[in-house]
Formats: structure tokens, C-alpha cells, sequence
């Protein structure tokens, strides 16, 4: 049984040096970054840190007393390994906090190699079950499991009463209707997996088109979605499309919306949730100073007065403006939205 | 080479259920896998009806195996996983970590292809345990297997999942019941009305993705029979053939005929065209698209 935890740590994204420099400076008690290649599960061009980068990142966060977590939480195939192996040993000259795996072989590696690191398990790790998150604090001294979003919170609870882990949840941005590292959606349609690639629905598998149907968005050649004149756009994320079943025509699997738990916050921390994580790490510095703000403000308001908290409108409202399809919902900590 | 059937992934009512094993039972296969992998409110079947259908197999000579749940997520799941991992009669497949902890270092297991088994390490790791087969992610190409097979520990079966949907990813929420505008806890078992999944088209009349349940599958047939030499010259130990609502048996027999060398691929693959759901595809054998279908040059010749 986990007591009430005095730390409740705001872990915020950072896709970049100045997108981890403002989530520090709004307020974030850890940022999660990755190195510029597939070894994590946000590999987009443009994105993610070189060791230079890194290094100035763990020195920012550190000057304020803030923590510095490294994804490293997609699985190597055999001729990748030495890569990823790399990033670990590079992780733990760099002084990270933390780093997260969901690879056990790699995960060995880094009990065996650097013995003081400290590992989290990824939400890529696909553990939904304390049976599950314990295999990988016997075997390898994790410390902390990031939990799927699949799980009711009731579900959340139970899980913590058995386990010594501390608990990450994930609390905003975009929202994996899937159970994270057991969706191949996006290799079926693109050949590139977040498990294997980093990456679900790339870019470079996307495509744009004009028609006399209306505006239709690609996945390598597959129709995700078509808008009529007036509907706002989305990314094509293969599992956010309209598609027919059956003869009728909508978003059979997720409408496009982010996560939200603002409101499960006194909840959360009454049961004792070690972290809450921003997603994100692929959006702007702006969406992350804009979300970080927000949810320091209300973790604070919420540590003052529990009893009393309340959800203030102008923070929906500012999470609302950066919200995907501008649509948020509690996801499965909420049972019936299942 | 041997060749099993995968644990049954849709949702069909007993009587349906047992006629198919007791069809499978007299079919050409070595292994099968039973048991419910999919969803914990599918209990038409008990775990004590699926030992029934274990014991009809397993005297027909077929080595029997129960496959566990992939998504574990209530206590209640997990006291139905570990009754199955304490069972004394039968060989287990693992298909979440969960289920790995409750067989580690007591008895030999089987790991699923749900486990993310994708380097040499991971895989040796799990043998140390007592993995003594697994059963390789459906993503994973032909080349990336090779390189696994370089270091296979010793004693260890590679399995592969070589005929069926692809089972590509599960969820919290049941997509079937979604359809129906039901909620999952109250699903009404809509399930039991799609004996082979509902099929998911793109607008312009693609049939991309099957629905079931919470778990979401290919709608083309993954199909290997055309790379069976690759799978043999790899050293390919057990092909998987998953069950669909029709025709099961005449596939065992076509991969069957294929293995025994009685067969030419080609023509094995023709014959089979009638008998799938849906065309065929193999792109993530070759590394591509997993919806990919590439023509083996050798087949398309003599074909």
C-alpha cells in the first residue's frame, strides 16, 4: 500500500532545448525528452536532442532544481541494439534523472551497466496490471511504471494497492485509444510502428488533397478522412478518421480529442499518483507553456485545498485553445466513455 | 516444421465453438492454442469448458496449449490468469507480462506474440525464465527474424504467425459495442452477431481494418504460404494458422499439404483464394506496409 505522497510531480514534454527551458520556467517538475534518432517514441524531424542540446537541457532543469527524464522507449531489433545501449550510457554520463524503457533486454542493460540510474517503465511497456509492473521491479528495479491510458480509475487504485511502484498517469494531450506498445496500426498502413519506428502515422505518409468531395487527407494512398466545407481539419492519426462500417460513416474507432483529467486532480492525489504526465513533445514551446502553466496553477491551488478545489473555467478555456479537434474528455478513467 | 492453430479471436456460441474443435481434433494440425485471449466478458465458454475442449484435443494427440488474456486489467482477470498459469495439465502461453511473472522459473511457457519479444536479449531473458518457444511479433519482417535466429538460445522454438487478420492492436474501449452505440459494460454481446469480425472500409469502399471487440484486426488475410522456403531455410520451428468461421479446416489442410512438400506453394495459394475472407497480404515479411501483398517472382512465374 503507497501512502499519500507529498510529491506530485507535473512531468511536461520537451520536444526541444527551448520547448524544455519553458516548461521549466511555467513551472514543471520534470521534463521528458529523447535523443534525435529512433531510439523513442516521438522520432520526428526536426524534434528531440543532440548531446550537446541534452547536456545544456540537464544543466537548465538542474540549475532550478527541476529533474531531467530520457524516453528511451522504443524496442531494438538486433541490428539496432548498440544504439540504444548508447543512449543509455550517454543518459547516465549526461546526469538524467531518469531514464524510461519499455524493452526489457534493454532494461537488464541498464541495471547491470549503470547499477545508480534510475528506471521508469513506459507506457510502451503495455503494463495494465500490478502482476505485470511488479515483473519489472523484481527483475529490474523499476521505480515508477507509466500506466495506459486504458485503465478506470477505480482500476488505477486497485493496481497501486498492490504494488510498491509509484504510479505515473498520463493527465493532457493527445489520446492513445489503443493500448500503447500493443498497436500496430500504423505499421499495417505506413511499414513504420511507434514500437520498432518511434512514430505512428509519419509525416512523410501523409498527404493532402482537394476534390470535389471536399479536402481528404492520406496515409500512404489510405483515405483517413474527407472534410466538408466548413469542418475543422485534423491530423490524419490513422485510428482518428472517419471510415464505414456497416454503411455508416464515422469515427469508428476515436473522434479526434485530447485528454483532460483537470478535474480528477483532488482524486488523484488523494490516491497517492506520483506524477502526472503532459503529452505532447512533438507540439510547439508555446502549447507547452500554455499547458504547463495551467496545470502548475492547479496542482497548487489543488495541494492548498483539496476539499475545495475547483476547476477554473479560463484554465479549461486555455487547455481548450491547444486541444486536438478543440474536444476534450476523461477517456477511460471515466468507465462509461469504454 | 509444425503446424498450429492459434487461439480462437472472435466470439462464437458453444455449440459453434465445440463443433469447430471437435472438427479440429480430426484436422492435420500438431499444436493448438485455446482459450479466451480477447475479451473477459466473452464467458460463454468457462475456463472449465475450455479444459473440456483441451482434454477432446489432447486425446486426438494434439499438443494443447491455453493462450492467456492480452489485456489484463482487473483483479477479477487476473484471478481467471492465474488459474489458467496454475493449471497442472497443460502448457501456457504468456501474452502479457503479467501472466510471464506468474510462470517464471516454475514451469516451461510459451511466449505470446503480444509479449514484444524484438532482440536477442529480450528473447534470452525470457528463455532463462523458461520461455521454450515464442512467437514472433506480427510486425516484424523476415530479415529481422533471421538476425533473431543467428543467437536463438538453446532449445528454443520460433513460432510465426503465417495465416489469418493480423491482430494489430487492442483497446480500453470495445469498438464493436461502439458500433451499436452500446457501452462496453453493457454490450449486450454484439460480438456473438460477427462470426468473422465487422469489416471497417475507408469511404471510398476499402476494406481496411475488422472490428472485434476491443481488439482491431487486419481486414486482409496475412498469408505466408508463398514464403514457406524462407520460413523453412530460417529455421522456423511452428507456423500459425489463425481459426476464421469457415474453411479452417481446408487451410490446415492446403499449409499442411504445402509443408509435406505434397503441394507447390503456388498452387496451394491459388486453392486458397476461394476459401479467405479477404485478399492477402505479407508486406510485414518483406518489411513494408503490413497491408502489402508482394508476389513471391518464383509463384508469380509459375503460376
Amino acid at each position: 500500500m503507497q501512502p499519500e505522497t507529498k510529491k506530485f510531480e507535473l512531468v511536461c514534454p520537451a520536444g526541444s532545448l527551448p520547448a524544455l527551458k519553458t516548461a521549466v520556467d511555467n513551472g514543471a517538475d520534470c521534463v521528458y525528452m529523447g535523443f534525435r534518432d529512433d531510439t523513442n517514441a516521438r522520432n520526428f524531424t526536426g524534434l528531440n536532442f543532440d548531446l550537446a542540446n541534452a547536456k545544456e537541457g540537464v544543466r537548465y532543469a538542474h540549475a532550478k532544481g527541476r529533474k531531467t527524464l530520457l524516453a528511451l522507449n522504443t524496442y531494438p531489433q538486433t541490428s539496432g541494439w548498440q544504439r540504444w545501449t548508447s543512449a543509455i550510457d550517454n543518459a547516465a554520463e549526461l546526469g538524467m534523472d531518469a531514464v524510461i524503457l519499455a524493452d526489457p533486454g534493454l532494461m537488464q542493460y541498464a541495471a547491470k551497466t549503470h547499477p545508480g540510474l534510475r528506471l521508469h517503465l513506459s507506457v510502451q511497456g503495455s503494463a495494465t496490471n500490478y502482476e505485470a509492473i511488479n515483473f519489472y521491479h523484481e527483475h529490474f528495479g523499476i521505480q515508477r511504471a507509466v500506466v495506459p491510458r486504458v485503465l478506470a480509475l477505480a482500476q488505477v487504485e486497485q493496481l497501486m494497492s498492490k504494488t510498491q511502484v509509484e504510479i505515473e498517469l498520463f493527465g493532457f494531450g493527445g489520446l492513445c485509444v489503443m493500448v500503447e506498445g500493443r498497436c500496430a496500426l500504423s505499421s499495417y498502413a505506413t511499414g513504420d510502428s511507434p514500437n520498432t519506428c518511434g512514430v505512428c502515422s509519419p509525416p512523410k505518409a501523409v498527404r493532402w488533397q482537394e476534390t470535389p468531395q471536399g479536402l481528404e487527407s492520406r496515409l500512404n494512398g489510405i483515405l483517413i478522412d474527407r472534410y466538408g466545407k466548413d469542418e475543422n481539419t485534423g491530423y490524419p492519426t490513422l485510428c482518428k478518421g472517419r471510415f464505414d462500417v456497416a454503411g455508416e460513416t464515422y469515427y469508428a474507432i476515436e473522434e479526434p480529442t485530447s485528454l483532460n483529467t483537470l478535474e480528477l486532480l483532488p482524486e488523484l492525489m488523494r490516491m497517492g499518483v506520483a506524477a502526472i504526465k503532459i503529452e505532447g513533445r512533438q507540439r510547439s514551446p508555446a502549447y507547452v507553456a500554455q499547458v504547463t502553466k495551467v496545470w502548475r496553477e492547479a496542482i497548487d491551488a489543488c495541494r492548498r485545498n483539496r476539499e475545495q478545489f475547483a476547476v477554473k473555467p479560463a484554465w479549461m478555456n486555455e487547455l481548450g485553445k491547444v486541444s486536438e479537434g478543440q474536444q476534450q474528455t476523461l477517456g477511460a478513467y471515466y468507465r462509461p466513455w469504454k | 516444421m509444425k503446424l498450429s492453430l492459434g487461439p480462437l479471436l472472435y466470439y462464437w456460441d458453444s455449440e459453434k465453438v465445440n463443433a469447430f474443435y471437435d472438427a479440429i481434433a480430426q484436422s492435420p494440425v500438431d499444436i493448438v492454442y485455446i482459450g479466451e485471449t480477447v475479451c473477459s466478458r466473452r464467458h460463454l465458454l468457462r475456463l472449465e469448458d475450455w479444459l473440456e475442449v483441451a482434454k477432446k484435443l489432447s486425446d486426438a494427440g494434439k499438443e494443447v496449449v491455453l493462450s492467456t488474456q492480452t489485456l489484463i486489467e482487473s483483479e477479477s482477470d487476473l484471478k481467471t490468469l492465474r488459474k489458467i498459469t496454475g493449471n497442472v495439465n497443460f502448457r501456457v502461453e504468456a501474452n502479457d507480462m503479467g501472466a510471464v511473472r506468474l510462470l517464471a522459473n516454475r514451469v516451461p511457457f510459451v511466449a505470446g506474440p503480444t509479449l514484444n519479444i524484438y532482440n536477442p536479449q529480450t528473447l534470452q531473458l525470457l528463455a532463462g525464465m523458461g520461455a521454450v518457444r515464442w512467437v514472433m511479433p506480427v510486425e516484424m519482417s523476415g530479415a529481422a527474424l533471421a538476425a533473431m535466429q543467428q543467437s536463438l538460445p538453446e532449445g528454443m522454438e520460433t513460432e510465426v504467425f503465417a495465416y489469418g487478420r493480423l491482430p494489430l492492436a487492442f483497446s480500453a474501449r470495445c469498438f464493436t459495442a461502439r458500433h451499436h452505440n452500446l457501452q462496453k459494460d453493457d454490450c449486450q454481446f454484439r460480438c456473438l452477431d460477427y462470426e468473422n469480425g465487422l469489416t471497417l472500409k475507408t469511404r471510398e469502399g476499402q476494406p481496411f481494418l475488422t472490428l472485434n471487440g476491443i481488439q482491431t484486426q487486419s481486414a486482409r488475410v496475412y498469408n505466408l504460404l508463398g514464403e514457406f522456403a524462407d520460413l523453412r531455410a530460417g529455421g522456423v520451428g511452428v507456423v500459425r494458422i489463425s481459426p476464421q468461421a469457415y474453411h479452417t479446416e481446408k487451410i490446415l489442410h492446403l499449409f499442411r499439404e504445402t509443408l509435406e512438400q505434397r503441394l507447390p506453394p503456388s498452387l496451394a495459394l491459388t486453392q486458397m483464394e476461394k476459401l479467405m475472407p479477404e485478399l492477402p497480404c505479407n508486406g510485414y515479411w518483406h518489411g513494408k506496409p503490413g497491408l502489402d501483398f508482394i508476389p513471391q517472382p518464383a509463384l508469380a512465374a509459375s503460376a
